[in-house]
């Protein structure tokens, strides 16, 4: 049996240790935020937080994931009380095909926990990892602005 | 040392000092005009800079090249590397050739101040008039950049600059410059490995003062929180180099059956691969040849998978492995498909240290020179270091026939503390 911690509330698993922690969140849970994208820790859809910090959950262990704080879209809020940074990808209109946005959101969220005002360079380097195929990132660095109080054209690095 | 030995040291230091200040405060020229180059002569230098990693040091992250500005993190503090463009006030723009000949060959600044041996002086003392005269070509022909790099930050009291005076004494006695046959490749690799090349700065041990202990010439070293190979018969590899895959290695970052260039590698190899082809052939000949077996080594070893011993040593390991690793470097793995090195053979897991492995797992790897390059995902922030530890004895085990590392967990938080920048 493995103790999962999924958004403050704790899950018994009856699984095999070495099941990928996107699995157990899909298939088990049912949180059907996070994606499977390539399987391979090079796209980023399948982001979430563990202990604050953003990680593939595709390529996480959900053995690795035990006694550990998992966090994932579902956490941030609801269609009826979206999060914040939820509400400024909507504002923003961020999402084209929508299937990397839970995974931009997880890691924007990760960023701005730990870093409420990040400098553009900050936020450029973090985001850097994901990956959407439609090419909406610059929506995206908008919408995380808009989440942490910068002026939406990211120019604020002459302070 | 001798307590006499000491003293004399101690005097020798004195003499530098006094010849120091001698020097000191040399004519202030203006700039040489970059026209006043010889253009075959920059074209040369542009070679030999690419050849020594100038840039590699000398241009912080993100900022413009040659401008100066890296930290470096070494056991005395945190140096910060200069501005080598041809600005008159914050970089070379005033160094006649002589000055900087005298720089790169004794390792003292224009001023006649005394260079923190990071700038690896004791390889470039070897480098040859023509060769230096070149470099200079091509830096005093770069555009100027005016920025002044942050105060170093070192502990007492390697932050007084005349202790570099005592350190040259005992540690700093460079033979003539060397100037090899250019017909024998050899050679020549034998001379820019040694020289421009500075490849012992990170493959040779250091003392506990820093420096390179040339007995132990390229045995291994360590470097930013990464272990640098040996490149002479203590090699781990575990198939032997050629000069073919050597050459490859540097132009490309990687090579399938050893290992992708990272860490600090991969910042060389950036440069390396910008290199002229003989030069870079030259140095795969030499170093082919220094990684040779010796008959009483241990030539070639047997490939390593012992899946099940592994597991039952480390079931944990083995779990991790699974959902982490599996889905990339097992036989027919998408990964495995585009010619990446199969872990039996990484020179990683075969080293003595852990720390590559352990750097690897937490930063992952970025291609070298970007595009298709080898890739893989950072571990860091996902696994704790007991998980990154048990993942590392397991894959030692696993692929390795080498004994098993020890204390991996106080490895892992040491390389996160030095990995960090």
């Amino acid at each position: 049996m493995i103790v999962l911690n999924v958004n403050g509330r704790d899950h018994s698993l009856d699984v095999p240790p070495e099941t990928p922690l996107l699995y157990v969140l899909r298939n088990d849970l049912q949180l059907n935020g996070a994606k499977f994208g390539c399987g391979l820790g090079q796209c980023g859809a399948c982001t979430v937080q563990v202990d604050g910090q953003a990680a593939y959950s595709c390529l996480l262990p959900v053995s690795a994931a035990a006694g550990r704080h998992v966090r994932t879209v579902e956490g941030l809020g609801t269609v009826e009380k979206p999060g914040v940074l939820q509400r400024a990808f909507e504002t923003e209109q961020a999402a084209q095909c929508g299937y990397c946005i839970a995974g931009m959101i997880m890691r924007a969220q990760a960023l701005l926990d730990a870093n409420p005002r990040p400098s553009e360079a900050q936020i450029r380097a973090h985001m850097q990892p994901n990956l959407c195929r439609c090419g909406t990132h610059m929506r995206i660095l908008r919408a995380i602005r808009r989440a942490a109080g910068l002026p939406p054209d990211g120019k604020m690095e002459a302070a | 040392m001798t307590s006499a030995g000491l003293i004399r040291a101690l005097c020798a230091a004195g003499t530098l000092i006094l010849l120091a200040s001698a020097c000191a405060g040399g004519p202030k020229l203006p700039p040489p005009p970059p026209q006043s180059f010889d253009r075959a002569e920059v074209a040369q230098g542009f070679a030999l800079a690419k050849l020594g990693d100038c840039q590699g040091c000398h241009t912080a992250d993100g900022g413009v090249a040659y401008a100066g500005g890296l930290p470096l993190k070494t056991p005395f503090g945190t140096l910060y590397t200069t501005n080598i463009t041809p600005d008159a006030q914050t970089g070379l723009g005033r160094y006649s050739k002589d000055a900087f000949v005298r720089a790169m060959r004794r390792g003292v600044r224009a001023d006649g101040a005394h260079l923190y041996p990071a700038f690896p002086y004791d390889h470039f003392a070897y480098a040859d008039d023509r060769d230096l005269s070149a470099l200079y070509a091509f830096l005093m022909t770069r555009r100027p950049v005016a920025r002044t790099a942050p105060a170093n930050r070192l502990i007492p009291p390697a932050n007084i600059r005349g202790v570099i005076a005592v350190w040259k004494a005992l540690f700093f006695h460079p033979g003539p410059p060397a100037a090899p046959d250019p017909n024998d490749p050899r050679a020549r690799g034998a001379y820019l490995v040694e020289s421009l090349g500075h490849c012992g700065a990170c493959h040779t041990p250091h003392n506990a003062l820093g420096a390179e202990q040339t007995r132990q010439a390229l045995d291994g070293g360590y470097q930013e929180g990464w272990y640098a190979p040996p490149l002479n018969a203590l090699t781990p590899a575990s198939v032997p180099w050629t000069p073919e895959r050597l050459e490859r290695y540097f132009k490309t970052g990687l090579d399938r059956d050893h290992a992708a260039a990272a860490g600090p590698m991969g910042t060389v190899i950036r440069e390396l691969a910008k290199a002229p082809d003989a030069d870079r052939r030259a140095m795969a000949v030499y170093l082919a040849e220094l990684m040779k077996p010796s008959p009483a080594g241990r030539g070639q070893t047997a490939l390593v998978d012992r899946a099940a011993a592994a597991a039952s040593a480390h079931p944990q390991g083995a779990s991790l492995y699974a959902g982490a690793c599996a889905s990339c470097h097992e036989p027919g793995a998408p990964m495995m498909l585009q010619g990446r090195p199969p872990l039996p053979l990484g020179t990683p897991l075969h080293e003595a240290d852990p720390r590559d492995t352990i750097q690897i797992v937490l930063q992952g790897l970025q291609p070298p020179l970007g595009g298709a390059g080898p890739y893989m995902p950072a571990f860091g922030s996902s696994l704790t270091d007991a998980q990154v530890a048990e993942i590392a004895a397991y894959v030692r085990a696993r692929y390795s026939d080498r004994p098993p590392w020890s204390n991996l967990t106080a490895a892992v938080a040491e390389a996160r503390k030095q990995g960090a920048s």
